[in-house]
């Protein structure tokens, strides 16, 4: 009997929990259904009755916003493509070969992926603008994939150790180049790896603010996440439609959310390490 | 530029004629697959960390930036910082919120995976699913709800607050540096619990049930099982949350930002990251904005150390 009580309450505390975590993004949403004049009214709505698509229409028909997406897609784009190559082949290294430096190479990783943004952003946008390459998209992914390709290589790590090297020279043996060994046999085995390194990379790029709002200072430079700012800047001193804020934010927000339900569990397992063992 | 470093690789790999022989592979082709990942960290951090430890021992100001040549001062920019009250404030701020957001992160992020373990599957999917939205929001997404949240005008909070009878009608929690932290630290602690809360959860799932029963029918306290069956299962996962916790709480620097821009007093808001940005971006002082990001990648890499190597153990 008192089980089943304690039951109930831990259940009814849970879900209070569940609405606590839910209810800004459910926020956003909701808002961004509604039209400014009911946002600006004494008493909100919770519910999006009467609610309609026109903030996402008016948002998409900014043409900063389509400016800002194309800078972020193309950094984004550009950041996982640079950080996939670069952290397979660090990852081969590692996981394949043993060398001399390998163990040290493994601990600066670590260290590097803990190291702020903060701490070094202000030499970055010293070293950009002494290169003349602030607001340039290369520079920044540059930028974007030296903090991306440590932790890569560290989750990519785990999926090259797990295909037998035995089994490429098989297909060595069966009369298969290198090559085509390693492309038919090693690659197809290793692509969920890539694929949740390349959402990762994905998702850090597409939601980066620090060093993006350091090196990319000119309008038309700005990402998503420094255009969705400005916003927010605006908000200090002066009305805000706050319904097309939100159909922004839901705009950017919403293949973040699909892209990393997709890859939750493969990061946390990288970043908890040998502490869980799943 | 580092594609092209990377692309010959592969074509060498193919050309080598000892490459039929994996078993065997040599050292030189190793030390060529990690050129282009020592190449890119070179290029974008080790220069500027390089950059910024020589600027810290420069005098490197406005007139720098008009051309003169920077001139060395030795340890002049560190006894600045370190004499002035200012950044002691802000250093101490830094260390305090950092600590007041991982406690609180891990304390409920435990209570979280607790509730987890023992509520109906269908209950702990909701609560699952609620902390996932929650982690996968871009953290400037997010912050544009919150500020409209606590929005003075319009915001939700300030009509709830009233509802409850608190005279909160126009406040702008933002303005003052008490509530202005307040709610950084609610935000800031939102948005971490859904990480330690599902990493301990997973790892509470190691614990048996089998087990947890039969401590209790040999009368072992709800207290007592947590005690010394729960807590040191779960030991390791709890200090790696913590310190990953304590390096990312240091380094805040979007929410902090993004709440000034909305209206906090920036002067009398600011943690290391802002502080950094204001005295290099904003003010032109190079040598002291390195000086200060230079004594935050110490800390970073004194707290760091423990938990790499912890990491660095299941790699023989």
């Amino acid at each position: 009997m008192r089980t089943k009580i304690t039951t109930y309450i831990s259940g009814a505390i849970a879900l209070a929990a569940a609405l606590i975590w839910a209810f800004p993004v459910y926020w956003m949403l909701n808002s961004s259904l509604l039209p400014n004049t009911t946002l600006q009214s004494t008493t909100p709505q919770f519910l999006p009755v009467g609610g309609s698509f026109d903030n996402f229409a008016a948002v998409l028909s900014d043409g900063a916003f389509v400016q800002a997406l194309g800078v972020s897609l193309a950094v984004t784009l550009a950041t996982v493509g640079i950080c996939l190559i670069v952290a397979f082949l660090g990852a081969l290294a590692i996981s394949r070969f043993r060398f001399r430096g390998r163990k040290s190479f493994i601990l600066a990783l670590l260290l590097i992926q803990m190291l702020p943004a903060e701490g070094m952003f202000i030499a970055q946008y010293k070293m950009m603008s002494s290169v003349n390459m602030l607001n340039s998209v290369l520079g920044l992914t540059v930028l974007y994939a030296a903090a991306v390709v440590p932790f890569t290589i560290w989750m990519l790590r785990g999926f090259v150790a797990g295909v037998p090297v035995e089994l490429e020279e098989a297909a060595m043996v069966d009369g298969l180049s290198r090559t085509k060994a390693f492309l038919r046999i090693t690659f197809p085995l290793l692509a969920p790896g890539l694929v949740a390194s390349g959402v990762y990379a994905f998702l850090q790029a597409w939601n980066e603010f620090t060093v993006a709002l350091v090196v990319m200072t000119e309008d038309q430079a700005k990402t998503l996440p420094l255009w969705l700012r400005s916003f927010i800047q605006a908000s200090a001193t002066r009305e805000t439609d706050w319904g097309m804020v939100m159909a922004a934010s839901t705009l950017v927000a919403v293949p973040v959310i699909i892209f990393f339900l997709l890859v939750q569990s493969r990061m946390s397992s990288g970043l908890v390490g040998g502490a869980v063992k799943g | 530029m580092t594609t092209q470093l990377s692309t010959p690789n592969p074509a060498k790999d193919r050309d080598r004629p000892d490459a039929v022989r994996p078993s065997k592979p040599p050292r030189s082709r190793a030390r060529l697959l990690i050129l282009p990942t020592i190449v890119l960290l070179v290029l974008a951090l080790g220069y500027p960390v390089g950059w910024q430890l020589v600027t810290s021992f420069q005098e490197f100001g406005l007139k720098q930036q008009f051309g003169q040549a920077p001139e060395f001062v030795g340890f002049a920019n560190y006894v600045e910082l370190l004499s002035d009250a200012n950044f002691w404030v802000v250093l101490g701020r830094s260390l305090l919120f950092c600590l007041l957001a991982a406690s609180f992160t891990v304390l409920l992020g435990f209570l979280l995976a607790l509730l987890m373990k023992r509520v109906h599957k269908s209950v702990r999917l909701i609560l699952q699913i609620a902390l996932l939205l929650a982690w996968a929001m871009p953290v400037v997404a997010s912050m544009t709800v919150w500020v409209w949240l606590v929005d003075w005008r319009r915001g939700l909070l300030n009509w709830v607050l009233v509802k409850l009878g608190v005279d909160a009608q126009g406040h702008n929690w933002l303005a003052d540096p008490v509530t202005f932290f307040i709610t950084a630290l609610v935000i800031v602690v939102w948005a971490s619990v859904p990480f330690v809360a599902l990493s301990i959860f997973a790892g509470l799932t190691q614990i048996s049930e089998e087990m947890l029963e039969a401590a209790a029918m040999d009368g072992a306290t709800g207290w007592q099982r947590t005690r010394h069956i729960i807590l040191p299962v779960i030991a390791p996962v709890l200090s790696i949350v913590m310190l990953l916790q304590l390096i990312w709480d240091l380094r805040v620097f979007t929410q902090i930002k993004l709440l000034q821009d909305a209206g906090g007093v920036a002067n009398e808001t600011h943690l290391l990251g802002t502080y950094i940005y204001q005295a290099g971006v904003g003010s032109g002082s190079f040598g002291i904005a390195s000086a200060v990001s230079i004594l935050m990648l110490l800390i970073t890499v004194g707290i760091s150390w423990y938990y790499v190597r912890s990491l660095m153990k299941e790699e023989h």
